[in-house]
């Protein structure tokens, strides 16, 4: 995603990424970043709060106003919850990443891409 | 500040289960940087994700087939800034599924959020069509096809500023 932001802020186009993976935008160069430390999958804010949702993109559009310079990182104060547990069961045996359904799903899909690569190749 | 470094978390991850070569995360030092020109309330401003989700019709059934992976071919694309939240259904498997479900699609598509922040004067305008791509291992095709797609029909559509939502 950060390389999207990237291609649109070279072409004159003022952009803001809200991650929640703030290794991942830093390491790639993210123009603008406003991360919040919720599990993946939330980055414009917590599910059904939309108060919540409006002040993490709020924060987004701040930035977008006072930044001079590029790479800056604003931290969000939102916490997912009291314990920090689910950092510390995210992608571990108890907790995979890709489960097996995803995985089949996943297959299938290459599969059928495979199956019109190949019809196309045929006309 | 406590958080996790999914870098290393990958690395480690794809590694203990025997796979060589893992993620091939990007790396820049320099950046682009565009200061806001006009005040926000004056721009017009398009959503810009790697969520994956299908549209659906009045009675709730998909517009289009489900795409998950990244391929080759440009993969761009749109969906009016004027559809309801209601009518988008989530396809991600890409989230952290032990703590959320992707049902509130604007925790990571804020579709609803956009359209009260143009109520309430915050923008001047939003763009057309939002944007949707798919997370691609090759940074190449990112930099040089899809990436470069999306912002052909921003300039066409006089976008000002992107906020973009990864998933």
């Amino acid at each position: 995603m950060s390389l999207v932001a990237r291609v649109l802020e070279a072409g004159g186009i003022s952009t803001v990424t809200y991650t929640n993976a703030r290794d991942i935008a830093a390491s790639a160069g993210n123009p603008r970043q406003v991360f919040l430390n919720y599990p993946l999958g939330n980055s414009a804010g917590r599910p059904n709060d939309p108060e919540n949702q409006r002040s993490v993109l709020r924060a987004g559009l701040k930035l977008l106003e006072d930044a001079e310079s590029p790479g800056i990182i604003v931290d969000l104060p939102y916490t997912w919850s009291d314990s920090g547990e689910w950092m510390e069961k995210f992608m571990t045996g108890e907790q995979p990443f890709i489960s097996e359904d995803a995985e089949v799903r996943r297959q299938d899909l290459l599969e059928k891409a495979r199956e019109q690569k190949a019809k196309k190749l045929q006309k | 500040m406590d958080y996790i470094r999914y870098i290393d978390k990958t690395h480690e991850y794809y590694r203990g289960l025997g796979y060589d070569k893992t993620y091939n995360y990007a790396y820049n030092e320099d950046i682009p940087f565009v200061p806001l020109r006009k005040p926000l309330s004056e721009c017009r401003v398009t959503l810009v994700s790697t969520a994956s989700f299908l549209l659906l019709d009045e009675e709730g059934l998909p517009l289009e087939e489900p795409r998950m992976l990244g391929t080759n071919e440009m993969e761009v694309f749109t969906v009016h800034s004027d559809w309801p939240a209601d009518r988008i259904l989530s396809t991600s498997e890409d989230h952290d599924r032990y703590q959320t479900d992707m049902n509130d699609v604007n925790a990571y598509f804020p579709i609803t959020r956009m359209q009260e922040f143009l109520k309430e004067g915050v923008f001047k305008g939003l763009s057309r069509n939002y944007y949707r791509t798919l997370p691609n291992y090759s940074h190449r095709k990112t930099t040089e096809v899809d990436g470069p797609e999306i912002l052909r029909q921003c300039l066409e559509d006089n976008v000002d500023v992107a906020l973009l939502t990864p998933v």
